[in-house]
């Protein structure tokens, strides 16, 4: 029998180390998915970069779409992406923002609190297309909007509002507490503190909040395409109450609708390189909040 | 919270503004729960009187979707749903967990940053440029294999599951890589300690005690890979007919917008119907998240 003396002294050095040649497979492995994964990224982006770019020109950047002179143009859907967003936006922060205030400020609740992040977690987890059916049955019937850009935005506000609540929380939780206790301390009421000390605090948080819901509504177009409709070849009104009452496309819904019903993928992968390089916009926009919220 | 604390208040009008606020606040706090209450209300209600009409049995479980001559069986619908699925989670979180081992642990940090950075990117694109991309690049590769079968060439379910894998993963790996990181490090160097290798330490004892996090992200997965419309709608080929994975399918998702523009009267209410049925899973979803979310707090606690 191998006693520990024998073993010692097989002329093995301290450093000796077992062969494990499994493990060596296992590490190329996940070296592999890791490149693997990497170069399905890149080829993506390239693909979309390098079929997408020739479609674009200042025409089709800049004006619709035009039948007898046969060029084609996305402005009117750029303008409605444009208009969706700002006017989601205009609801969605306050709400939002609001909301996050009360949960980290003002709830005594415990309860409470409890059932408002279970309902901003699920808001979360409903996939679009549900928020489409829901907006086309609640806002386009019931409310009697029709198939238009508001339905759109009022559909996209509650859609993004788990993300504005989340982001805001997150930016209220990292004021340090003394901030809070240093205004009360003064004599500040609560909503001036709020007020002066909280929101300049987390301004940064915030506008996170508000890239991220941005993006999300730049990529959405199933819920979009049900209560907001698919028509967008026309110049957007001057009016734009009037504009925001009709039925109208967005960038992701006019690629969709490129791609299958007009069957033309070379506009529709002209459509994804700009939708392409507003998300790398935003995503370095979004770093560089965080940088320098970080930085602070 | 309770501080009301205001030793020289007592103006009327300063506390008036208070409370009005306070309220203000609660109402914004208030709205999630006021939009999950009544989405949920809308749905039952716009869904539930098509069920009731085709019956729930003929519903749930009728193999043919014919709406012109009044057939609504979406059993078809809801096993591509659950096959794609659960083929989409099967390869995606081996993946994810494994990528996201190599986030945390192997990876020197830099070059960890920048994928991290890429694969947030991959989380950001659109659907519908995801569908695109499905279209032009995944299903014309399996053209071949659908010639060689003698089937017709389109859309299938192995191209959306693929779709819905790339789609997913990013969700999973930065759910796992998250949770990986938040095991604390005296597990791993106390198993080192032991003489472990560095991959033993990792998949026998910080993978096992990330365990919950990694639950959740393969629930969130499930979540979006079951919800994912406009990308699967452009690969899919969306025939109702009983999954095969070379030939078309059609999803719970995919059969609204496929056939909302021309559907009216009861195949309309049938389609709220569908939806009803994919909120109930994602509330399965949803609450099961929930509760794993709860129950790994608890654990580190």
């Amino acid at each position: 029998m191998e006693t520990i003396s024998d073993k010692l002294s097989n002329n093995r050095k301290i450093t000796y180390r077992k062969r494990r040649p499994f493990e060596k497979i296992v590490y190329g492995v996940i070296w592999l998915l890791a490149i693997a994964v990497l170069a399905l990224v890149l080829y993506f982006i390239a693909t979309i970069l390098i079929r997408g770019i020739p479609a674009i020109s200042w025409t089709f950047l800049t004006t619709a779409s035009n039948p007898i002179k046969q060029t084609t143009g996305i402005f009117p859907s750029i303008a409605n992406t444009l208009y969706i967003i700002f006017f989601t936006l205009l609801l969605s922060v306050p709400i939002g923002v609001g909301g996050a205030i009360y949960l980290n400020e003002y709830a005594a609740n415990k309860r409470l609190v409890r059932i408002i992040e279970f309902a901003t977690e699920t808001l979360a987890g409903i996939p679009s297309i549900l928020y489409g059916v829901f907006g086309y049955v609640a806002f386009c019937i019931l409310f009697d909007l029709k198939v238009s850009l508001i339905a759109g935005v009022l559909t996209l506000t509650i859609m993004v509002l788990p993300i504005m609540i989340r982001t805001s929380q997150e930016a209220l939780r990292a004021v340090p507490k003394s901030y809070r206790e240093g205004a009360l301390g003064i004599g500040a009421t609560k909503w001036y503190m709020v007020r002066t000390i909280l929101l300049p605090s987390s301004l940064k948080g915030i506008l996170t909040g508000i890239i991220l819901s941005i993006g999300r509504m730049v990529g959405e177009s199933a819920a979009l395409l049900l209560v907001a409709g698919n028509s967008a070849n026309y110049m957007p009104q001057a009016n734009v109450f009037a504009q925001m009452a009709g039925s109208g496309s967005t960038l992701s819904v006019e690629l969709y609708t490129y791609a299958t019903s007009r069957g033309r993928n070379d506009i529709a992968f002209g459509i994804a390189a700009v939708l392409i390089v507003i998300v790398i916009a935003l995503n370095l926009l979004t770093r560089t909040v965080a940088r320098k919220l970080n930085k602070k | 919270m309770e501080q009301n604390i205001s030793i020289i208040g007592g103006k009327k009008a300063k506390s008036a503004v208070e409370k009005t606020m306070h309220i203000v606040f609660l109402v914004c706090g208030l709205a999630a729960v006021i939009c999950v209450i009544c989405m949920t209300l809308y749905m039952i209600v716009s869904g539930g009187p098509a069920i009731a009409k085709i019956g729930v049995t003929k519903f749930l479980f009728g193999q043919i979707w014919k709406p012109q001559i009044g057939e609504y069986g979406i059993a078809p619908m809801i096993l591509s749903s659950i096959l794609a699925t659960f083929c989409a989670i099967l390869i995606a979180l081996p993946v994810g967990v494994l990528v996201a081992v190599f986030l945390a642990k192997l990876s020197p940090g830099r070059l960890s940053a920048g994928l991290r950075m890429i694969f947030d990117l991959l989380a950001g694109i659109p659907s519908v440029v995801y569908g695109l991309l499905g279209m032009i690049l995944i299903t014309p590769l399996l053209f071949r294999l659908q010639e060689q079968m003698g089937l017709p060439m389109g859309g299938s379910l192995l191209a959306a599951i693929i779709i819905l894998i790339i789609m997913i993963l990013p969700t999973i790996i930065s759910v796992s890589e998250t949770a990986i990181r938040a095991v604390p490090k005296q597990y791993e160097d106390a198993s080192l300690a032991l003489g472990t290798t560095k991959l033993q330490s990792i998949f026998r004892v910080t993978v096992p005690a990330a365990k919950s996090g990694i639950v959740a992200g393969m629930v969130l997965g499930v979540g979006r890979a079951i919800g994912e419309a406009m990308a699967v709608i452009m690969v899919a080929g969306n025939a109702a007919i009983m999954p095969e994975f070379l030939r078309p399918v059609r999803f719970l998702t995919t059969s609204i917008p496929f056939e909302w523009d021309y559907s009216s009267g009861l195949h309309r209410e049938a389609l709220y119907g569908i939806g009803l049925v994919l909120f109930v899973f994602i509330m399965i979803i949803n609450v099961v998240l929930n509760r794993i979310l709860k129950q790994g707090a608890g654990d580190r606690e």
